[in-house]
């Protein structure tokens, strides 16, 4: 029996990644985790165990917004699964198309959005959805729909779900291209095949190419999942911190944004704000867990 | 090693930033959220002050207001703060204070020229220490379109009765839309809404100290009542108030297409740049005829040193500068509605300005009732009120369940409350 | 070949799909770009009106101009995005090199571990990652913030990057292996090439956040030699909130840079893309 040798190619492929993510990333990070399990007695930090999560499900004041921003936060995702995914694979499915001019355009046109900043795109479209400037109201005026307009980032009903379409529009690129990358990757003699077989048309596209492309819709969406329960910018840029109207915008992002750093008159509380971060961390950690193990393992995979 | 390294990146930061300077020559960094005024900083205060102080430069280096308490904070905790600090009144400035980032200035002797009231923001609660230097505070009022009140013959209300019949005026008349404000933002609906009019039904000072007392509740009468005529303001505003936000608000205002601004003084400067009508101000209105007025004139900005700061000597000569007369003319006049604390007389020029400092002399004059000790729990009294305002104008929330769930709330931690 | 697949309705409809979205995308953008070169009366008065002789005005953009070096802000942003990039796909793809190719162990724990950073707001680390660049003397330099850009695109970096490592053929780098090629060579010179696609994606994908991220700069490297784009433009629009035409005009500033780059890059997305997908 012979220990195997060392791979060092391992080490030094793995090193430069690792060690620049755990000085840079992970040790900040879990530094301030740590602080959800104190809480600060007269000016001295104290360990208090799990009391601040106690405090953060057991006390209604903490747990109704708790809850709230959870609620808010999977109808931001859900918003973007049913419209952001479907809406990027369709233009992907059309832009893949081989014969197909001006695609080169439309792709970047497309992809415009994705490029903006935060604060562009809050602002832009809340100029656009502004009563008081009027474009919205005035296009719904030309067609006859001037009854219809309402100020929906203002109302508790509609903001949020208004605030996700924006979302969706902005981020409609990046599925749009992780399943274009893949759709062109997958090699003509399969579809060659295909048609020989008489599969042509939308038949070619979910009998041949949805199923080459289902680990690539499975990254998109657990990348939706990752990104839309660490969103924050956008409800920050276009509601602020207390995420109006009556909270009803408000996300994990920006409830623990608010706790951890204050807001106006409150002063920032890092230990509440951990263990809101914490809870976070585990909702997030628990979907990765899901796809890493229960999905990814089972996918099928093809080499080319 | 690490010491070297932080002079290898001292001196790298220094040929970046090209500047040069000689050895003896101090850089002081304010840190401040009035990115509004970069420009009155940079062109007129600092090199005022630079003119007499050879050996001292001034750099004018703000954020965001909304971003201002989540950076300096996370630049103090790291020690790569500014010298000076700008204070926010109160609670925020009071835990810096408690926790080493402000620096103790009772011994300055600038501090004479400031009344205790002046100071009293920026104290500690048994008043025995002052940590900034006071710099201004901001009155309350409406400011109204004048060339819109003549064409239409009205008059300056005086009292909530005939404030009403003013704006049902305009409403009839339907050239302009009433009263400019939204509900977006939530903020102007708290501080030019409810602590704008809210004075007068509290009676100032007497029904603020009474409420931190524990005698007086938010469900009482006299706490309930402004709500009352705010939930009557929603059917005076714009179209679509609900996500109206402030700069839309302004703009509506400054381009002659609202009638009345509930405001705070600071709007001057900007609306004096951007509106091409004659303006006018009026004391928010008594309930009734004849009754004692109240503003809010609300101690709102100071500015204070950091205690890490190398340069500590040459900025306390800023802060003396700051409390000095040449300084309180200089930023009342360059920032018309900032008024100064200081116990000088400070002429100012602008009429608008004169206007809202003159009801000093007519009304008696408060703070902001939420800004001492009351917002020090959770849940944040300021930060709730901004939304029990915006949800009663909108409706979505009666005066008197506004009033019950801000009590409860500030029960459930606040003692003298229980 | 590939009769079937050219119809000429189905190719109308494709295009109609795709012109209707590109119009929805541009639309915000048009609005702003237009809107810059008015009037301040005219912004309102018609904001979907191109600028006429009437109403064109161009004192907005010469607000931005007096103020601040816009151009340094682009150079800084330039620097630290371009750099940011090239660590994060060196990094990145030789560590989803490692995890797609060997097994060891503790492979899916090490994939997990370098997954976790893209599950935690970064934002909390925020006084710690100060502490550190305080420490190391690194506040208000570029560096600072092409580390925090590195350490933070890394996950999604490795994560992508493996998923599609994974769909490299095995037969390939085992001829490479038996040639005697060395791991680094089979890396370098054989898989490297075949994830182009995949690493201007991540390239992509990363800058958007490097470029517009407006937190770090504020925090780390606020200084006007080390201001980035965005946060010269977001000083500035606090500074100038009320007026528009000024605001407006910064907004535009700071999208067509972005698009330029877009374009730029977007060619090399493209070859990449194709490139890989015809072998």
């Amino acid at each position: 029996m012979r220990k195997p040798p060392i791979r060092w190619h391992i080490l030094v492929f793995l090193a430069p990644a690792v060690l620049v993510y755990t000085a840079i990333m992970i040790i900040p990070l879990f530094n301030t985790l740590r602080l959800a399990l104190f809480d600060e007695v007269d000016r001295t930090r104290v360990f208090v165990g799990l009391d601040n999560f106690r405090t953060l499900f057991g006390d209604p004041l903490w747990s109704d917004a708790f809850w709230n921003a959870l609620g808010n936060n999977f109808w931001f995702f859900l918003i973007h699964m049913l419209v952001q995914n479907p809406i990027g694979i369709l233009l992907a499915a059309i832009l893949s198309h081989p014969r197909l001019r001006f695609a080169a355009l439309y792709r970047t046109a497309i992809f415009v959005p994705t490029i903006l900043s935060f604060v562009i795109v809050g602002f832009a479209w809340k100029l656009i959805l502004s009563p008081i400037w009027g474009i919205a109201p005035g296009m719904m005026d030309a067609v006859g729909l001037d009854a219809f307009f309402l100020p929906w980032l203002g109302l508790e009903g509609t903001a949020l779900t208004t605030l996700a379409l924006i979302s969706v529009w902005q981020f409609v690129g990046i599925p749009m291209m992780l399943i274009y990358a893949a759709l062109l990757s997958i090699p003509e003699e399969i579809l060659e095949a295909g048609e020989c077989d008489g599969i042509t048309g939308a038949a070619a596209f979910w009998k041949i190419k949805l199923p080459l492309i289902l680990p690539s819709i499975g990254i998109i969406s657990i990348l939706t999942f990752v990104g839309n329960f660490n969103a924050f910018d956008l409800i920050y840029a276009a509601q602020g911190a207390l995420a109006g109207p009556n909270y009803s915008t408000d996300i994990l992002g920006t409830f623990m944004y608010r706790t951890f750093f204050g807001f106006q008159l409150q002063l920032g509380d890092p230990h509440m704000g951990s263990a809101i971060a914490s809870a976070m961390f585990a909702i997030i950690l628990i979907g990765v867990c899901i796809y890493l193990f229960g999905i990814q393992t089972r996918m099928r995979r093809y080499q080319f | 090693m690490s010491m070297k390294k932080l002079g290898a990146g001292l001196l790298a930061t220094t040929i970046l930033a090209g500047t040069v300077a000689s050895a003896q020559d101090v850089t002081l960094t304010i840190e401040s959220w009035r990115n509004d005024d970069l420009l009155l900083w940079q062109d007129v205060i600092i090199p005022a002050f630079e003119a007499n102080h050879p050996g001292i430069q001034v750099e004018f280096t703000p954020s965001a207001p909304a971003e201002y308490n989540a950076v300096l904070n996370s630049k103090l905790e790291a020690g790569s703060a500014g010298d000076l600090i700008t204070c926010r009144p109160f609670d925020a400035s009071l835990a810096l204070y408690e926790d080493g980032h402000l620096a103790d200035l009772s011994d300055l002797e600038a501090m004479s020229n400031f009344s205790s009231v002046a100071q009293s923001a920026w104290q500690t609660d048994d008043g025995s220490v002052t940590f900034c230097v006071p710099m201004a505070s901001v009155i309350h009022g409406f400011i109204y379109n004048a060339d819109a009140f003549a064409e239409l013959g009205l008059e300056e209300p005086t009292t909530v009765d005939e404030f009403f019949a003013v704006l049902d005026a305009i409403e009839e008349d339907g050239g302009y839309i009433p009263m400019a404000m939204g509900t977006n933002d939530q903020w102007e609906a708290a501080t030019m809404g409810y602590n704008n009019i809210g004075p007068n039904y509290w009676r100032g000072e007497e029904g603020r100290l009474a409420l931190i007392a524990g005698e007086q509740s938010l469900t009482d009468e006299a706490w309930v009542a402004p709500y009352r005529q705010l939930a009557r303001w929603g059917q005076y505003l714009g179209r679509g108030f609900e996500a109206q936000t402030y700069p839309d608000s302004q703009n509506l205002f400054t381009l002659g297409r609202a009638a009345i601004y509930p405001a705070g003084s600071w709007e001057i400067t900007g609306f004096n740049a951007q509106a091409d009508f004659a303006m006018g101000a009026f004391p928010p209105p008594v309930p009734n005829a004849g009754d004692e007025c109240y503003i809010s004139d609300h101690t709102d900005i100071a500015i204070g040193l950091n205690p890490a700061s190398p340069n500590a000597e040459a900025a306390r000569t800023f802060l003396e500068w700051v409390g000095s007369e040449e300084f309180a003319t200089i930023y009342a006049n360059a920032l018309p509605g900032f008024f100064s604390l200081s116990n000088f007389d400070v002429a100012m020029e602008d009429p608008l300005a004169q206007e809202f400092v003159s009801w000093r002399g007519e009304c008696n004059s408060t703070i902001r009732s939420t800004y001492q000790i009351l917002s020090r729990g959770t849940p944040n009294l300021e930060n709730e009120t901004w939304n029990a305002s915006a949800q009663v104008i909108r409706g979505a929330e009666t005066p008197e369940e506004a009033g019950q769930r801000l009590q409860d709330g500030l029960a459930s931690w606040y003692e003298p409350q229980q | 070949m590939n009769k079937a697949r050219r119809n000429p309705v189905n190719i109308a409809a494709a295009h109609g799909i795709l012109i209707l979205y590109t119009v929805i995308a541009l639309f915000p953008v048009f609005v702003i770009l237009i809107n810059s070169f008015k009037t301040r009366r005219a912004i309102f008065r018609e904001p979907l009106a191109l600028p006429d002789a009437d109403s064109f005005s161009t004192v907005g953009y010469e607000t931005v101009f007096n103020q601040g070096d816009f151009f340094g802000y682009f150079q800084n942003s330039m620097i630290v995005t371009v750099a940011s990039l090239f660590f994060i796909l060196l990094f990145g793809a030789m560590a989803a090199f490692a995890l797609s190719e060997y097994r060891f162990k503790g492979n899916t724990l090490m994939g997990l571990y370098l997954a976790l950073g893209i599950m935690i707001p970064i934002r909390i680390g925020t006084v710690a990652i100060l502490e550190l660049m305080v420490d190391t003397g690194l506040v208000n330099t570029l560096w600072a913030l092409i580390l925090v850009y590195t350490a933070q695109g890394l996950p999604l970096a490795v994560f992508i990057l493996s998923e599609f490592m994974r769909q490299v053929s095995d037969d390939l780098k085992n001829a490479g292996r038996i040639d005697g090629l060395s791991e680094y060579t089979i890396f370098f010179r054989l898989v490297l090439p075949l994830v182009r696609p995949a690493m201007a994606t991540v390239a992509v994908f990363n800058m958007i956040p490097i470029w517009n991220d407006l937190w770090f700069p504020l925090i780390l490297a606020p200084a006007e030699a080390t201001k980035t784009l965005t946060l010269g433009s977001q000083v500035f629009i606090g500074q100038f909130v009320t007026d528009w035409n000024a605001v407006l005009s910064a907004l535009g500033m700071a999208i067509l840079p972005v698009m330029v780059l877009y374009v730029i890059f977007s060619r090399q997305l493209i070859r990449g893309i194709t490139s890989g997908a015809v072998k």
